[in-house]
C-alpha cells in the first residue's frame, strides 16, 4: 500500500515538486473555477486559456522553457484578448462567445507558428501539453505566489463578487463598481490559468478548473461549500492523476485531467444533483 | 441572463450623462424632450414625462415599445441620444431596481437569508457583519412576504412564485425612496400577485414612488392608478381609465406595427 501511494513521492523530489504544484494548483483554481461556472463564463475561460498561448511563446523566444517568463507573456496576451474580445462584441454584431472564438483560433495558430519555427518539436509538446514533472523551484514558488494571491483577493472582494455574479444589475445600481469586480475576477482567471498553463499546457489548463467546479455543483448547494468540494477535487486529481502517471507510464497532464473527468463524470451519475438522484425525484 | 462582461476601458464608476440630479426638494423624476437609439432604430422618442412620489405607475404597452428601455435609461444602464432626464430629491444609487426574472439563475447557490442580505450592501458595505438589528430586520421582512422559515432555504427549491417574495425581501430591505420593476408579475402564480401587490401599496403609502412595467393589461386596470401608455412614438399618460381607452390602445398597437414594417423594409 505504503510502496504504491507514497514511496513514489518520498523517491523522487520531482514527483513531490509536482505534487506542490498540484496542491496550489487546486486551491487557487477551485474557486476561482467555482465562479467562472457561475457566472456562464466557462466558454470565455476556455478562450482565454488558449489565448495564452502566443504569449506564452513569445516568452519562451525570449527566455527559453522557463516559467515565469513564458507566464508573464501569457498574461499580458491572454488578459488582452479579453479586451479585445469585449470590445468586438461591444461594437459588432457578434457575441462574445463568437468573437472569443475567433480570437483565440488566431491567438493558437500564431503560437504553435512561432515555437515550431523557432524551437523544437519537444518544445511544442511542453507548451500545449504541459510539464508538471519539469517544475523547478522559481515554479513552484510562482504557483504558490499566484495562489496566494487569488485567496487573498478572493476573500477581500467577496461579497460584492458574488452579488454580481448572481445579479449584475443589482450591484450597478447600489454600487456602481460592477464593471470593477468583473475587471478583477478577469485578471484572477487569466492569473491562474498561467499557473494551471506549466502544469497541464495551453490546451488543458481550464481542465484543473472547469471539471472540479462543474463536479462540485452537482453535490453542494453554498458557495463556501462548493469552493471546499472543488479545491479537494483538484487536489484529488492531481494526486491521483501523478500516482497513475508514474505507475503506468503516462504522460502527466493528461492523467491528472482524466482522474477530474473521472470525477466529474461519477458525480454526474451519483451525486445528489446527479442523474440517478433527480430520476428519482429526490431534491 | 445580463453575464456578458461590459467593457473594460468604461470607466469603473457609471456615469449617468443624461441624468442630472437635484438633492433638495420632494421626490420626482422629470423626463423632457427623451429620445433612446439603438444603432439601426429609435426606441423612443421625444418623451416628456413627469413623476411624482407618492404614486403608482404601471407602464403599459405593446412588446417591443420601449418599456423596459425607459426603465433601464433612467437607471443609467442605456445612454439617450437625447433630451434630459432630472431626479429632483434623490440620486440613482437611490433607486431601487427590480430586473426581468428571466434575467437571474434561479439555481444560484444562494440561500433565502444570502439572497436578502443583498438589500442592505449599502448600509454593510464590503466586509462589515449584519448586526444583530439588522438580521433581526431581514427575519421580520421574511415574514413580511410570507416566508419566514424559509430563510436557510436554497433557492433552487423555490417556486416562481416564491424566488418572487425573496426579490421583494430585498426591495424592502433597499428601503430605497424609488423603486423600479421589471414585469414584477411574469411566472408568478395569482395569490403571490395579491400579496406582492399589497407590498406595493404599502411602499406607496409610505410615500415612495413606484414604477412598474406591466403587458398585462387586466392587472393594470385593477391595481394601478396611474399608467403611461408607451408604444415608440405613440405614448399617452394619466389616469388608468382615460389612458387605456380603446382608441389609445388602437393608436399603440398601430404605432408598433407600423414600427415592425419600417424594421422589415429597412
Amino acid at each position: 500500500m505504503i510502496d504504491f501511494f507514497i514511496t513514489p513521492f518520498t523517491d523522487y523530489v520531482f514527483l513531490r515538486r509536482a505534487l506542490m504544484a498540484c496542491l496550489a494548483l487546486a486551491l487557487g483554481c477551485g474557486p476561482v473555477g467555482v465562479l467562472l461556472v457561475l457566472r456562464r463564463m466557462s466558454l470565455m475561460g476556455d478562450a482565454l486559456a488558449h489565448a495564452i498561448l502566443p504569449g506564452a511563446a513569445f516568452g519562451f523566444l525570449v527566455g527559453g522553457l522557463s516559467l515565469p517568463a513564458m507566464g508573464f507573456g501569457g498574461f499580458l496576451v491572454g488578459f488582452l484578448v479579453a479586451l479585445l474580445a469585449g470590445a468586438i462584441s461591444r461594437f459588432t454584431i457578434l457575441n462574445e462567445d463568437a468573437s472569443f472564438a475567433g480570437f483565440y483560433l488566431i491567438s493558437l495558430a500564431i503560437g504553435v507558428l512561432m515555437i515550431s519555427t523557432q524551437g523544437t518539436q519537444v518544445d511544442l509538446m511542453h507548451i500545449l501539453f504541459g510539464t508538471v514533472l519539469a517544475v523547478d523551484k522559481i515554479s513552484l514558488i510562482m504557483v504558490a505566489g499566484i495562489t496566494s494571491f487569488t485567496l487573498c483577493v478572493l476573500a477581500l472582494i467577496y461579497r460584492p463578487l458574488l452579488i454580481e455574479c448572481f445579479d449584475s444589475g443589482f450591484l450597478r445600481v447600489v454600487s456602481g463598481w460592477g464593471s470593477f469586480y468583473h475587471f478583477i475576477f478577469l485578471v484572477l482567471v487569466t492569473l491562474n490559468l498561467v499557473s494551471a498553463f506549466q502544469a497541464l499546457g495551453t490546451l488543458m489548463a481550464l481542465g484543473m478548473m472547469m471539471l472540479p467546479a462543474v463536479s462540485s455543483r452537482l453535490w453542494a448547494r453554498h458557495v463556501w461549500s462548493l469552493f471546499l468540494l472543488s479545491s479537494f477535487f483538484a487536489i484529488a486529481s492531481g494526486y491521483f492523476g501523478l500516482l497513475l502517471s508514474y505507475h503506468l507510464e503516462w504522460p502527466s497532464g493528461p492523467s491528472i485531467i482524466l482522474i477530474a473527468g473521472l470525477i466529474y463524470v461519477i458525480s454526474l451519475i451519483f451525486a445528489p444533483f446527479g442523474i440517478l438522484k433527480q430520476q428519482q425525484g429526490i431534491d | 441572463m445580463d453575464h456578458s462582461p461590459s467593457p473594460f476601458w468604461k470607466p469603473f464608476k457609471e456615469k449617468h450623462w443624461t441624468i442630472r440630479c437635484l438633492p433638495q426638494g420632494p421626490i420626482a423624476i422629470d423626463i423632457k424632450h427623451l429620445s433612446v437609439k439603438y444603432p439601426k432604430n429609435s426606441v423612443i422618442s421625444n418623451l416628456t414625462c413627469h413623476f411624482t412620489a407618492p404614486s403608482l405607475w404601471a407602464i403599459a404597452g405593446p412588446n417591443g415599445a420601449g418599456k423596459s428601455t425607459l426603465l433601464k435609461t433612467l437607471l443609467g444602464f442605456q445612454k439617450s441620444s437625447q433630451g434630459k432626464i432630472t431626479f429632483h430629491g434623490f440620486c440613482p444609487c437611490d433607486v431601487a431596481y427590480l430586473a426581468q426574472q428571466n434575467q437571474l439563475d434561479r439555481k444560484f447557490p444562494l440561500t433565502v437569508g444570502d439572497t436578502i442580505a443583498m438589500g442592505l450592501f449599502r448600509e454593510v458595505g464590503i466586509f462589515r457583519r449584519y448586526t444583530k438589528e439588522q438580521q433581526d430586520t431581514m427575519q421580520a421582512t421574511l415574514s413580511q412576504v410570507g416566508l419566514s422559515s424559509f430563510a436557510k432555504t436554497p433557492l433552487q427549491a423555490l417556486s416562481g412564485g416564491q424566488f418572487q417574495r425573496v426579490l421583494f425581501a430585498r426591495l424592502i430591505l433597499q428601503n430605497a425612496p424609488v423603486i423600479f420593476l421589471d414585469e414584477p408579475f411574469t411566472g408568478v402564480d395569482g395569490r403571490t400577485i395579491e400579496d406582492l401587490m399589497k407590498l406595493i401599496h404599502v411602499w406607496v403609502q409610505e410615500g415612495r414612488l413606484v414604477i412598474a412595467v406591466l403587458h398585462d393589461l387586466d392587472l393594470v386596470q385593477d391595481h394601478f392608478p396611474q399608467t403611461l401608455l408607451l408604444a415608440r412614438q405613440f405614448y399617452t399618460r394619466g389616469p388608468t381609465a382615460q389612458v387605456l381607452t380603446k382608441e389609445n390602445m388602437r393608436r399603440a398597437i398601430s404605432a408598433s406595427r407600423e414600427w415592425e414594417d419600417n424594421v422589415r423594409t429597412l
